[in-house]
This record gives C-alpha cells, sequence and structure tokens, in this order.
C-alpha cells in the first residue's frame, strides 16, 4: 500500500483508506484513480501532480 | 495539538504583529445592519432608511476605500502557521452565522407585521440581500476548509441564497477551470456583466450537478439521493423557507425570493470582478498552466478587505485555496484593480464605464497582446480587428 501526497496542500492519499466521500473505498490501488481526478481539499493540483511519498513504516 | 498551539504566547512571530487582528470583527457590521437599518428609521422616522443596506455597499464602501487607501503588508512566513492556528480569527467568521439568521427571522417578523409600506418591505428586503450576499463570502471561506464542521457551517449560510451548490461548483469547478474559456464563474475581455450573471448562474448550476453526478457515480450511486451535496444543501433552503412561511405567514416568501437573489447577484457580481479577461495558456501537452498569481485581480483596499475576509487577495487563494483568510498575502506580481471590490462592483453594473477603466489593463497586463486574453466570442472579431489594426499601424 502506497501513499500520494498533494504537493501543493499536503493532502495525503493513502491506499488503505482510499477516499470514500470521492468515491474510492478503502483499498483503492492509485492506478484505479482517474488522471483528471483533482486534489479534494485545494483542488489547484491533479492527480499526475502528486508525488509518491516514501515509506518509512516498519 | 492544535488547540495547544493557540495559547502559546508569541515567539514564532519575532517581534511581528497583525495590524488588522483588531479589524476583523468589523466584517459583522454586515448582517447586522437591518438591526442598523431599523435603528435609523425608528430615530429619524424616514422610511428611506430600510434602504440602508444598499447604501452602505454601493456608497459608503466605495467611500471608505477611497478614504482608507490600501495595506500591502504581508505576515512574514514565519508567522503563517502561527497565524493559521490562532481560533480568534476563526471565532471572527462563525459569529456572521447567528446575526445572519438573527436579522432574516427579524426581517419576517417586520414584513409580517403590515407595519411596512411596499417600498420599505422592498428597501429590508435588498438590505437583507446585502447580508445573504456576503453570508456567500463568509460560506466561501468556510468551505474551502479541511474540517467538516467548518464545511457544514458554509452549507448553512448559503441556505439563505439557494446557492448551495456553490460550495461543490467553486471548490471543485472554478478552482480547477479559473482564468479558462471553460469556466462559467470567470468572466471575459468584452463580457459585460449583465451578460456575464445568466451564463455565471446557469453554467455553475448545471457544472455541480455534473461534478456530484460523477462523484457519486464512481461508487455506483444515482445522483438523486440525500447523501447528493446539492440536494441536501438546497433541502435546507427549502425547510428553512418553509419553516418562515409557517411561523409569518406565506406573505414573506416574495422577499424571501428577493433577499436571495439580490444576495447571490451580490456574489455574482464579485466573481466578475476576480478574473476579467485573464487567460491561463496551454502547455504543450494540451493542460492550462497552473493558476498564478497573474490569473487573479487583487486589491489591497483595506476596508473591503477587512469586510470581505481578505477575498481581494485573490492570488494568493488562487495558488493556496486551503489557507485561512487572516494569512493571505499580496504579490507584488499580481494585476492589481484600480481601486477596492466595493468601488469596482459600481462600475461593473455600468458597462460602458467598467469597460473604459478595465479594458486598457488587461490589455497592458498582456504587453498590448490582446491574443493572450479571455476574450468574449460574441466580441472576439471586434476586438481582434480594433487591436489588431492598431498593431499594423504601429510596427508601420
Amino acid at each position: 500500500m502506497s501513499r500520494y501526497r498533494c504537493p501543493g496542500c499536503e493532502y495525503l492519499y493513502d491506499e488503505a483508506i482510499g477516499a470514500p466521500r470521492e468515491g474510492f473505498p478503502a483499498g483503492t490501488p492509485w492506478s484505479e484513480v482517474p488522471d483528471h481526478w483533482c486534489c479534494p481539499d485545494c483542488a489547484v493540483r491533479e492527480k499526475v501532480d502528486f508525488e509518491l511519498v516514501e515509506e518509512q513504516r516498519s | 495539538v492544535s488547540s495547544s498551539i493557540a495559547v502559546q504566547p508569541e515567539p514564532a512571530l519575532a517581534g511581528w504583529r497583525d495590524h488588522k487582528r483588531y479589524l476583523w470583527p468589523l466584517g459583522l457590521l454586515v448582517p447586522t445592519l437591518p438591526f442598523i437599518a431599523w435603528g435609523l428609521v425608528s430615530a429619524t422616522g424616514l422610511g428611506f432608511f430600510w434602504w440602508s443596506g444598499p447604501v452602505f455597499v454601493f456608497v459608503a464602501m466605495p467611500v471608505l476605500d477611497t478614504l482608507v487607501g490600501s495595506d500591502a503588508e504581508n505576515p512574514p512566513d514565519s508567522a503563517i502557521k502561527h497565524l493559521e492556528n490562532d481560533r480568534y480569527y476563526r471565532w471572527c467568521t462563525y459569529l456572521y452565522l447567528p446575526l445572519q439568521y438573527g436579522a432574516l427571522v427579524w426581517a419576517c417578523s417586520k414584513w409580517s407585521s403590515g407595519s411596512l409600506s411596499w417600498v420599505e418591505s422592498l428597501g429590508l428586503a435588498v438590505t437583507v440581500g446585502c447580508v445573504s450576499g456576503v453570508a456567500i463570502n463568509t460560506a466561501h471561506e468556510l468551505g474551502h476548509k479541511r474540517k467538516q464542521a467548518e464545511r457544514w457551517l458554509s452549507k448553512i449560510a448559503l441556505a439563505q441564497t439557494a446557492y448551495g451548490h456553490f460550495f461543490i461548483e467553486h471548490n471543485r469547478g472554478h478552482h480547477v477551470r479559473v482564468a479558462t474559456p471553460e469556466d462559467p464563474a470567470s468572466s471575459r475581455l468584452g463580457e459585460s456583466f449583465w451578460e456575464f450573471l445568466p451564463r455565471s448562474v446557469y453554467g455553475s448550476l448545471r457544472s455541480s450537478w455534473e461534478l456530484e453526478r460523477e462523484r457519486l457515480a464512481r461508487s455506483g450511486r444515482r445522483p438523486l439521493r440525500i447523501d447528493n451535496d446539492i440536494l441536501n444543501a438546497w433541502a435546507m433552503t427549502v425547510g428553512l423557507f418553509t419553516v418562515l412561511g409557517i411561523a409569518f405567514g406565506a406573505s414573506v416568501l416574495p422577499w424571501l425570493l428577493v433577499q436571495a437573489v439580490f444576495g447571490f447577484s451580490l456574489l455574482e457580481v464579485v466573481n466578475y470582478l476576480e478574473h476579467y479577461g485573464l487567460r491561463r495558456q496551454r502547455g504543450e501537452d494540451g493542460r492550462y498552466e497552473r493558476c498564478r498569481p497573474e490569473h487573479s485581480w487583487n486589491s489591497n483596499n483595506v476596508s473591503s478587505n477587512v469586510l470581505l475576509y481578505h477575498l481581494q487577495r485573490h492570488s494568493d487563494h488562487h495558488a493556496n485555496p486551503v489557507r485561512r483568510y487572516q494569512a493571505l498575502r499580496h504579490f507584488e506580481e499580481a494585476p492589481e484593480l484600480p481601486s477596492g471590490y466595493a468601488t469596482m462592483i459600481v462600475l461593473a453594473y455600468l458597462t460602458p464605464l467598467w469597460r473604459r477603466v478595465m479594458d486598457p489593463r488587461v490589455l497592458a497586463h498582456y504587453g498590448g497582446d490582446v491574443t493572450r486574453a479571455n476574450i468574449h466570442p460574441r466580441r472576439r472579431r471586434r476586438i481582434l480587428a480594433r487591436h489588431g489594426v492598431a498593431q499594423a499601424a504601429a510596427a508601420r
């Protein structure tokens, strides 16, 4: 499970949590999120702008 | 964690003080206008004062803009987090709502009392419309925040104008397509406010429905359901007007309609000012360039800024929509309106005057190259011809 961060406002998309309100239930992989989906908090950046968060989980 | 930040003393500010800190409660003057009107009517016996709201917005505010002047002060970067976490500023916006609805209920009691003439009732409806219109600005500030409670307050503030769909369209439609020909809420060079008004009202409504339909469809839901955020926001309006109609009689319903239409038209004229003629260019990949400071009109006029929670620092708002109003900054490179929003609203109603003041500013912003502007399609040929001729003459 990976996490992706909006470079504009730090919103985090965590595949484990998904974004249920947006229609992506927990476990929805990033690849299934459409490219034109924009950040639900700031709407300034789109999926393709999001950055993979380097994992530091043990 | 955040509550402990709020009570911390000010070492992070390193000597910087927010000079507007104690001015922000003045924003609450607007929802008090119906009561001020009543006070003036009672004191003077003159029914004209029921019109205090529009007099304040269209006459007193432009005068104040000119007299008080502007400030370009920015908080230092080190102070922004501290400023945003200070709950004092949030309460300045939350308190708008009880005053807004207190004024509405009180106005209904006046309309139903039979003590007002037809013209006085209309004056009170327009005054209440000023409150509900500026409430859309309060809802705008609250609707951009991450906290669910603030998003709810935003919807409640919008119920009075039946503009609940604004919360969807503004955040997910306008902010994505701002300063492009696709955005119904970005006005175009050569487009009068009176052409813009129906285009924006209808276009925003249609777009918000499409956004919400798409969101629900992603999880296989149909749009006609109560967790459709447009329908539940409108349900609030229906509930509100029904309760007021039952409590005060059906005679208040036409006035509720008048204040709602006046209120959202006030929002739309502000929309009209914010991006007039500005256009984001397309990159080689076909995507529009990111929204930058140059894609919004700004103003640093103190009085308009205080009453509108820094809405006029619009470039920073579009770059950082989640940022709280007290922390918004002025950008040197952003295009600047010749006066505050209040003055520019009056100009926007007077199309020839607006175009004489603003068209040259759009052109100057694009270094004389009118083709880079967002041009109203209906006037495109005429505008290009006029400037094309001018360019050819200049080249000779």
